[in-house]
């Protein structure tokens, strides 16, 4: 019993923190049909800003509470920064491109970012451990959880709900729809569908750049840390279909759960659990748990 | 497809291949004292840039920079190779064996190097070795740890400089029974690739070997840089063994140790890091008191004192600010060892050929920062050094190593011609 | 006519092929043979795109080609070099087989996400593997190539021979496979499904059977890299090395069943070149060149020699 709630606890932490990095990758698909190999990237860079400006935060003495925040400001400078400079000094120049020359595109940027961070930061790791253990521990059961692991349940809930009412009820959420369903209509009603893409891959940056601010506490921040959760977080889009937020959202809680029970119960097959989920996904629901069939063209 | 398409493409390519083949044939100009040019083969990108490419570089700049000066103490005062400079060429190790076989092949047969030092993985080790053969060319491996290099194979220009991983598993069980003489339930936590699959199974089969009823709760095997460990650190919790193995490095350590601390799994439980010093001083705060650690060998923190290990120390520490680690301790004992082996041969300033080099090479006993090499086994080309463990304890707010033990070769390495998985099955005893 | 002229003209190929490789300095012909059978990979990707499927798990057959070639090396004691090839390739069909029948059905990213898929699981099982060495893989050496000894710079030579030799006969076998009336059903499928359909072929066929030769040509290359190399790894699964072929495949583009392995020459080359002179900074190089050739060469490197070639003829 005890083992299950482990399962349980553990498989809805590592879920949330999935479902944070694949909502921007999901929402990036869905709008403009690129499946974005350098999220990674994105990643790294919001964990790299986030423990150098916490770091900064706390080095100099200031309350450790705000740390917090400065996490979330890193996150959010990443997002406005990086993303606006991709999309507009690259991405736009490919629009209308194969979607698999969008993917070499992403690849290619991601190679460079990889240089650029460790240009940046050099190769040694960069540490902000204090705001993991700050809020203190809960215990359940033999077993032990830091309220932080809580916390960012909390946030991953926050953001899918978040990104749910804002596609649904507001006006650009509407306008963002338009676009998924056909761009050219879209562009021919009036929809600056530049401006819409924009947003958009700004706002995916941003939640990459959250998922690694919100991580780093949690790791050391090393070079190539984000080449293993572009796989991760594909595995997560695809399972859940491709651009659909609450597909990430199940994909996630789905792939958290089996890896979860493989370390409990069978460590042997952690390894490839996911694409094994991922595959038996896509044999029985081969467009992903939330996207429906699309009509055939005659 | 029109032939016409065929005949320039044909012509294309013929034309490109040789204009690639035209553009590196360039001449060298002979100089007086032609530099003995060596091939430095480590990861300069990915993740094991920062614990150990990097810094085993770094060594390698700082060595061959004082040996060119003569600023290196005795007995490795002679400027340079037996006077000649050394002139380092770098190549990164990022790319895995097909990439680094190229890389070996233009290294040796485009750059014209005189040797190959490097190698931290162990499968780009034993790509490397038979094209080194195949090529006649000195290649000293530094780093990686795998007994399969001369335990399946045999070479004669390729060498192995420092033990390999048998002995950081061995030594770890011997050092947890000594310190753990009631020891009953013991748990790891891996990476699931080679080096770490290798660490458990030998850690594993030591202690079966030592201490026949120690239980083991859970092998935990997470994927190479995964990065999360929450279930894992869950799963080794619930199992309250009194020691947990892990052969993990630098940000897998570091993200376990960050994860795991908060949540009190080193308050039940005693962690060994077999590599854990490349991370122990950056991890100063996080890493508990009673925390077994491990250098690879009698390097960095262990190192036994002595002239040159404090030159060593001083020497890359005022150039880069960090004190040496165990990569960089490699290097420099690989470095050195070719020294040692070219000016045991050469004879009144001439310059030895490589074939007296391989073997003043084979079986040549040396001096290093981390104390005495043999080229024992592996018929004179791996060499044995000392073992050493020691507890990690916080003293006045540093992290220092207390309770150092240390563990001579032959009761951590395998003797000549015994493989390790059944040298460590036969001859390790139960202890009482 | 058309037919032994092609047959002439393949010869020719050949004859330069094999006479090439004496001339280029060793580290070239090292070069040549790993671009020559990973450039197989990428023709088996080409005829795929033709099919309008992008595979991102070629990486799949080509790992179970060099590991075939490494196990009958390595347990069965084959001692020769060109049955390895032949098994490798008929090693990566049988598993393409079996795969197809569930992959046959996909189209677009989920064809190439699934294949991902595929290929990541077989990485993880040779991972586990640890009688194949895990992660560390294991080494192979063949006794011959053919006739020559295996060990040395002839056997070298040899094995670039039989690179060339395997692309040849691969290239041909393609080449009259897309003149068929089978083949020609490929760039169909492509366009509209629906119609092949109507017109009584079955399009699922035509993908499995193109995924059954993709894999074929990407096993031979698989074996003849593993013997080039000496050595084989997990990694010939994982889903870089997947990537790399599809970063050729654009690179090359559709136009020519010789463009695969001259893109895929160009890339090592470039990759070497940067490892060479910008160890630290080779990402940036290599990023920036794909960048470079797809914004500014959208039909691949062909479109330099098409325009270069246009005005004089």
């Amino acid at each position: 019993m005890a083992t299950i709630l482990a399962v349980l606890i553990d498989g809805i932490i590592y879920a949330s923190w999935l479902f944070v990095i694949a909502a921007g990758l999901t929402m990036i698909y869905g709008v403009m049909r690129i499946l974005n190999m350098a999220h990674g990237s994105l990643y790294a860079l919001g964990a790299y800003a986030a423990a150098s400006l916490a770091g900064t935060w706390l080095a100099r003495g200031y309350p450790p509470l705000g740390s917090y925040a400065m996490l979330v400001l890193a996150a959010i400078l990443v997002g406005l920064v990086v993303g606006p400079a991709i999309e507009r000094g690259l991405l736009r120049f490919t629009y209308g491109r194969d979607e698999v020359v969008l993917v070499l595109v992403t690849y290619a940027l991601f190679l460079i970012l990889e240089d650029l961070v460790k240009l940046v930061w050099g190769v040694e790791s960069y540490f902000v451990s204090e705001p993991y253990g700050l809020l203190g521990n809960v215990d359940i059961g033999p077993l032990s959880y830091p309220v932080y692991s809580g916390a960012l349940v909390l946030v991953a809930a926050a953001a899918g709900l978040g990104l749910h009412l804002a596609i649904r009820r507001t006006r650009y959420g509407k306008l963002l729809t338009a676009v998924i369903h056909d761009r050219e209509v879209s562009a021919a009603l009036g929809i600056d569908v530049n401006r819409v893409f924009l947003v958009t891959f700004t706002l995916g940056t941003m939640l990459a750049a959250v998922g690694g601010a919100l991580t780093a506490p949690t790791v050391s921040v090393v070079p190539g840390m984000g080449v293993e959760v572009i796989v991760l977080a594909f595995a997560v889009v695809v399972i859940g279909g491709l651009g659909s937020v609450g597909g990430a959202a199940l994909g996630a809680i789905i792939v958290g759960l089996v890896r979860s029970a493989s370390v409990h119960f069978l460590p042997e097959v952690e390894l490839f659990s996911i694409y094994l989920v991922m595959a038996l996904v896509l044999a029985f629901r081969p467009r992903g748990l939330f996207v429906a069939a699309e009509a055939r063209k005659i | 497809m029109r032939p016409s398409t065929w005949c320039r493409l044909i012509l294309s390519s013929v034309l490109s291949l040789a204009l690639a083949a035209a553009a590196p044939a360039r001449a060298q100009a002979p100089a007086t004292a032609p530099p003995f040019k060596i091939g430095v083969v480590t990861f300069l990108s990915g993740a094991a840039a920062g614990p150990f490419g990097v810094p085993a570089r770094n060594a390698a700049e700082v060595v061959a920079e004082a040996l060119n000066g003569g600023k290196v103490p005795a007995p490795y005062a002679q400027k340079g190779l037996g006077g000649r400079p050394i002139e380092l060429v770098f190549v990164d190790e990022a790319g895995g064996p097909v990439v680094q076989v190229t890389e070996f092949r233009n290294l040796v047969q485009k750059q014209n190097v005189d040797a190959v030092i490097g190698y931290i993985s162990s499968g780009d080790c034993l790509a490397i070795a038979p094209v080194a053969e195949e090529l006649k060319k000195l290649t000293l491996f530094f780093d990686c740890g795998t007994p399969r290099i001369f335990e399946d194979g045999s070479y004669r220009y390729v060498f192995r400089t420092a033990p390999h991983a048998t002995l950081d598993s061995v030594a770890a069980a011997l050092y947890v029974t000594e310190v753990k003489p009631k020891l009953k339930k013991i748990a790891g936590i891996n990476q699931n690739y080679a080096w770490g699959q290798d660490s458990w199974n030998d850690f594993e089969a030591a202690m079966k070997a030592l201490r026949p009823d120690v239980k083991v709760t859970t092998s935990q095997m997470p994927k190479l840089f995964a990065g999360q460990y929450g279930a894992e650190i869950s799963a080794l919790m619930s199992g309250s063994p009194e020691v947990i193995h892990s052969s993990f490095w630098d940000g897998d350590l570091d993200a376990f140790v960050l994860q795991a601390s908060p949540r009190g799994l080193f308050k039940k439980s005693t962690a060994l890091f077999s590599a854990g010093e490349t991370a122990m001083f950056k991890l100063a705060g996080q890493i508990p008191d009673g925390t077994i650690i491990g250098a690879r060998g009698p390097n960095g923190v262990f190192a036994p004192d002595s002239e040159l290990n404090r030159w060593f120390r001083a020497a890359y520490n005022d150039r880069y600010t960090l004190w040496p680690v165990y990569p960089s301790y490699r290097m420099a004992q690989a470095l050195l060892g070719l020294k040692s082996a070219y000016e045991k041969v050469q004879a009144g300033g001439a310059a030895p050929d490589q074939e007296r080099i391989v073997t003043a090479l084979e079986g040549l006993t040396y001096e290093s920062p981390a104390g005495t090499v043999k080229m024992a086994i592996g018929k004179g080309h791996q060499a044995v050094q000392e073992a050493a463990y020691g507890t990690a304890k916080h003293v006045g707010g540093k992290l220092t190593i207390v309770n150092v033990k240390r563990y001579p070769a032959d009761k951590v390495l395998p003797p000549e011609g015994v493989k390790s998985a059944d040298w460590i099955k036969s001859s390790l005893k139960p202890v009482k | 006519m058309k037919l032994a002229r092609r047959g002439l003209l393949f010869l020719a190929v050949a004859l330069v092929g094999l006479l090439a490789g004496p001339l280029l300095p060793k580290w070239v012909l090292f070069l040549a043979t790993v671009s020559l059978a990973k450039g197989l990979a990428v023709l088996g990707l080409l005829l795929l795109m033709r099919t309008g499927l992008v595979s991102f798990g070629q990486g799949l057959y080509f790992a179970i080609g060099g590991y075939a070639a490494g196990l009958a090396a390595d347990a069965l004691h084959w001692g020769d070099a060109v049955p390895m090839v032949l098994l490798g390739a008929v090693a990566a069909a049988a598993v393409a087989a079996v795969v197809g029948l569930l992959l046959a059905r996909y189209r677009t990213i989920f064809f190439a996400m699934l294949s991902l898929a595929f290929s990541m699981i077989f990485y993880g099982l040779l991972v586990k593997s640890s009688a194949l060495g895990s992660t560390d893989g294991f080494n192979v050496a063949p006794r011959t190539v053919g006739l020559v000894a295996a060990a040395g710079p002839r056997g070298q030579l040899a094995v670039f021979g039989l690179a060339a030799l395997a692309v040849i006969l691969g290239a041909f076998v393609l080449d009259r496979y897309l003149a068929s009336h089978l083949g020609r059903l490929a760039p169909a499928v492509r366009d509209n499904e629906l119609r092949v359909e109507y017109m009584g072929a079955s399009a699922r066929n035509v993908v499995h059977l193109n995924l059954v030769m993709a894999a074929a040509l990407a096993g031979a290359g698989g074996a003849v890299t593993a013997l080039a190399v000496g050595h084989i790894d997990p990694q010939m699964a994982y889903w870089t090395t997947s990537g790399e072929f599809v970063f050729v495949a654009i690179l090359s583009g559709t136009a020519s069943v010789a463009a695969p392995f001259l893109g895929s020459f160009l890339l090592e080359l470039l990759r070497t070149l940067a490892y060479e002179y910008a160890p630290n900074t080779w990402q940036v190089v290599v990023g920036g060149a794909m960048l470079a050739v797809i914004l500014f060469l959208p039909e691949g490197l062909w479109t330099l020699l098409r325009r270069r070639a246009r005005p004089s003829g």
